[in-house]
């Protein structure tokens, strides 16, 4: 009789436990999902940006005044728009997921909105800037913090016009972000007084730039425009030398890497990009990032877009604080974000999902780093750029 | 055009021309001898430019000078690629030989894709693309329009030099009359007395050997390898040899400089040079059409 009564009561006891577990004072794990290049030729960025929002999760995490606990979720998209699709989907379907922090390469954002929206997950780009990623689809679930490619190459165009160069050849890959850049450049460019004399499409794995650059080499311009991601860069840069070529460099927010310098070594010198947004120790919390990043001991440097993915990742857990932990209710909150304090400056999204920041950085390498134009000494007149 | 812009268009070219002629040669030596198309041969390629690479890691931390550091790189990345051919075709491609052709291919194939995902996984951040050092001189001369650079001048040099030893030692040598018996007549040439497995291993060797060397000389040139290089290298290697007709190998360095001179063409013509590729294999699939055998199979009776 007694043996027969020992397993209901073993039943009651582990019920017993489940439920004293469940009503303990531990907050519930919320997760967020962090996308982006983790492998492969720009995986400097993704793995800064990964890093960037690992620290925005620690960070809540050692709050006490955080109401739940925060877990990321990274994973690699590669920078390869079919990876991008596969991760979004993995992601999208894990009901335990409630936003993610979404991309730094174009292509592979284009791939995935629709995921996004057909799973109702809502996500912030923190990276990627083709326009159409934001204004291409009516799709609520979908956010950018960064600004997009259209600012960055009206600001190229009229300060490189201004520099007095009037010849351009373009060399751009050919995925959506390369072909989006050349369309946003050429649009400003003729604009004002510029003239691109041939435009050059290239795979973005190609190896052999020569024959392009020798093409180049006998239309003869002023400057070197190249709308691609930094391996293609490094290439084509290193590729200039081997053929005696010695126009100016100018590339695009997908250049402003410390892999762009340690590829290209001291071919980088003088080397042009622009960028949105203020160089991070400018940003408004841009110092107070740079500490908290520093005190964890990445391996990694959080690279040009790291606050970009902090503020991102903060935003969504501010927002999880506040509606808690619904795709839906976040969704609807994120939408009706206007003027919200964040260490990239006030985050203000219109009705796309696009954060109304317009401010554009120049950049030129200057001794082995990125410096910004004005404290240069391009600027100052010391070093010249022809 | 500029004469010295035609010069440069013309060493570019020549320069992409060896090294796909160095992995044609490779494709010719193993049709030629046993009729097998070694699909790994792009990624043997790889592993030599990336055996290389880690041999320069190691010695660039014993301070050993640059020649020393090229030379060591240069014989071991071949002697291993060599041996690895050679254990490839041991353990893979001669246990197959009775079996139907496709078995070989596809056993290559997957051998391939084991060695690259082996490099993208086990070496230090494998999948991302690797700075190859600058070791070969940088001095380059202007003559007009064309700038000549010394690298240039010693990969070319040196990738016709292997091909034509590679061509001595098959007309000129006992092997290499051992390696060309096996190629016409198997049964014959084992009736007079020559070692099958061992002219078979030499020639897998002797063409692996061949990829490494392309491999190196393109990490050299470009300063750069990944895990991936060999899929579109590979491919074009076998497409030149067939293209100038698999066990010729005149046909392999026509079809290597026939391809590289394609992709240049495609590259001035076309406006979206991304298309150069596409360019390059209409023309080869036309030509295969017009010659199924290949440009210079017909005038070679003997194969390799």
């Amino acid at each position: 009789m007694s043996d027969k009564l020992k397993l209901p009561n073993i039943f009651i006891f582990l019920i017993c436990c489940v439920f004293l577990i469940g009503c303990s004072d531990q907050p519930e794990t919320i997760k967020i999902t962090f996308i982006g290049p983790l492998t492969g030729g720009v995986s400097a960025g993704g793995l800064g940006g990964r890093n960037s929002a690992d620290l925005a999760i620690s960070l809540r995490n050692e709050s006490p005044d955080s109401n739940y606990k925060y877990e990321l979720v990274p994973l690699d998209d590669e920078c390869k728009p079919n990876i991008g699709v596969q991760v979004a989907t993995k992601a999208a379907a894990d009901k335990n997921i409630v936003a993610g922090v979404t991309h730094y390469c174009s292509a592979v954002a284009m791939g995935t909105v629709d995921v996004y929206h057909k799973f109702g997950l809502p996500v912030i780009v923190w990276g990627a800037v083709l326009p159409d990623i934001t204004y291409g689809n009516d799709h609520p679930e979908i956010h950018r913090v960064n600004g997009t490619m259209i600012n960055q190459n009206m600001v190229a165009a009229e300060f490189m016009t201004e520099q007095g160069f009037s010849t351009w050849a373009v060399i751009h890959d050919t995925t959506d972000y390369g072909k989006g850049h050349f369309k946003y450049f050429k649009k400003a460019l003729t604009e004002r007084s510029g003239t691109i004399l041939g435009t050059f499409g290239v795979n973005p794995d190609q190896q052999d730039f020569t024959a392009e650059l020798t093409k180049i080499k006998v239309l003869n311009p002023e400057v070197i425009y190249f709308g691609g991601l930094a391996p293609t860069g490094v290439r084509i840069r290193a590729q200039m030398d081997k053929l005696g070529m010695g126009q100016v460099f100018q590339g695009t927010s997908g250049i402003v890497s410390d892999a762009f310098i340690d590829g290209v070594g001291e071919l980088a010198e003088g080397v042009l990009a622009f960028r949105e947004g203020a160089p991070t120790e400018k940003l408004p919390g841009g110092k107070m990032f740079m500490r908290a990043y520093e005190a964890r001991d990445f391996n990694e440097p959080a690279e040009a877009y790291g606050a970009f993915a902090f503020a991102a990742t903060d935003l969504i857990i501010d927002v999880i604080e506040k509606v808690g932990p619904d795709r839906t209710l976040i969704r609807q909150e994120l939408n009706l974000i206007r003027e919200h304090e964040s260490i990239i400056g006030p985050i203000t999204f219109d009705s796309h999902g696009q954060n109304t920041i317009a401010l554009i950085t120049k950049y030129v390498i200057q001794d082995g780093s990125w410096v910004l134009w004005e404290d240069s000494e391009y600027a100052s007149g010391n070093r010249s750029l022809k | 055009m500029d004469p010295g812009f035609f010069a440069q268009y013309l060493i570019n070219g020549l320069v992409q021309g060896i090294t796909y002629a160095l992995v044609a040669v490779g494709f010719t030596l193993f049709f030629g001898v046993l009729d097998v198309i070694k699909f790994s041969h792009g990624d043997v390629l790889m592993l030599g430019a990336f055996t290389a690479l880690a041999l320069f890691l190691g010695l660039d931390q014993l301070s050993t000078p640059a020649w020393l550091s090229l030379t060591i790189m240069l014989c071991l990345g071949v002697v291993a690629m060599a041996l690895l051919g050679a254990l490839l075709c041991k353990f893979l491609v001669l246990p197959l030989k009775e079996s139907p052709p496709l078995n070989t291919l596809l056993i290559t194939l997957m051998f391939g894709s084991v060695i690259r995902e082996g490099v993208r996984l086990f070496f230090p951040n494998g999948s991302n693309p690797k700075p190859f050092p600058a070791l070969l001189p940088e001095t380059s001369i202007n003559w007009g329009n064309l700038n000549l650079r010394l690298d240039s001048v010693i990969l070319i040099f040196t990738g016709a030099m292997a091909i034509v030893l590679t061509h001595l030692f098959i007309q000129k040598t006992r092997m290499g009359l051992a390696i060309r018996a096996v190629a016409q007549d198997e049964e014959t040439a084992r009736l007079m007395g020559i070692n099958f497995n061992k002219t078979v291993l030499m020639t897998f060797a002797l063409g692996s050997g061949l990829a490494a060397l392309s491999g190196i000389s393109t990490g050299l040139y470009y300063q750069e390898i990944n895990f991936s290089m060999g899929l579109m290298l590979g491919v074009i290697g076998f497409s030149a040899a067939v293209v100038g007709g698999l066990g010729s190998i005149y046909g392999a360095i026509v079809g290597g400089l026939l391809f590289a001179f394609l992709q240049t063409l495609g590259a001035i013509w076309f406006s979206v040079p991304a298309y150069k590729d596409v360019f390059a294999f209409t023309v080869i699939i036309m030509l295969m059409a017009w010659r199924p055998t290949g440009l210079l199979a017909d005038r070679s009776a003997e194969r390799v």
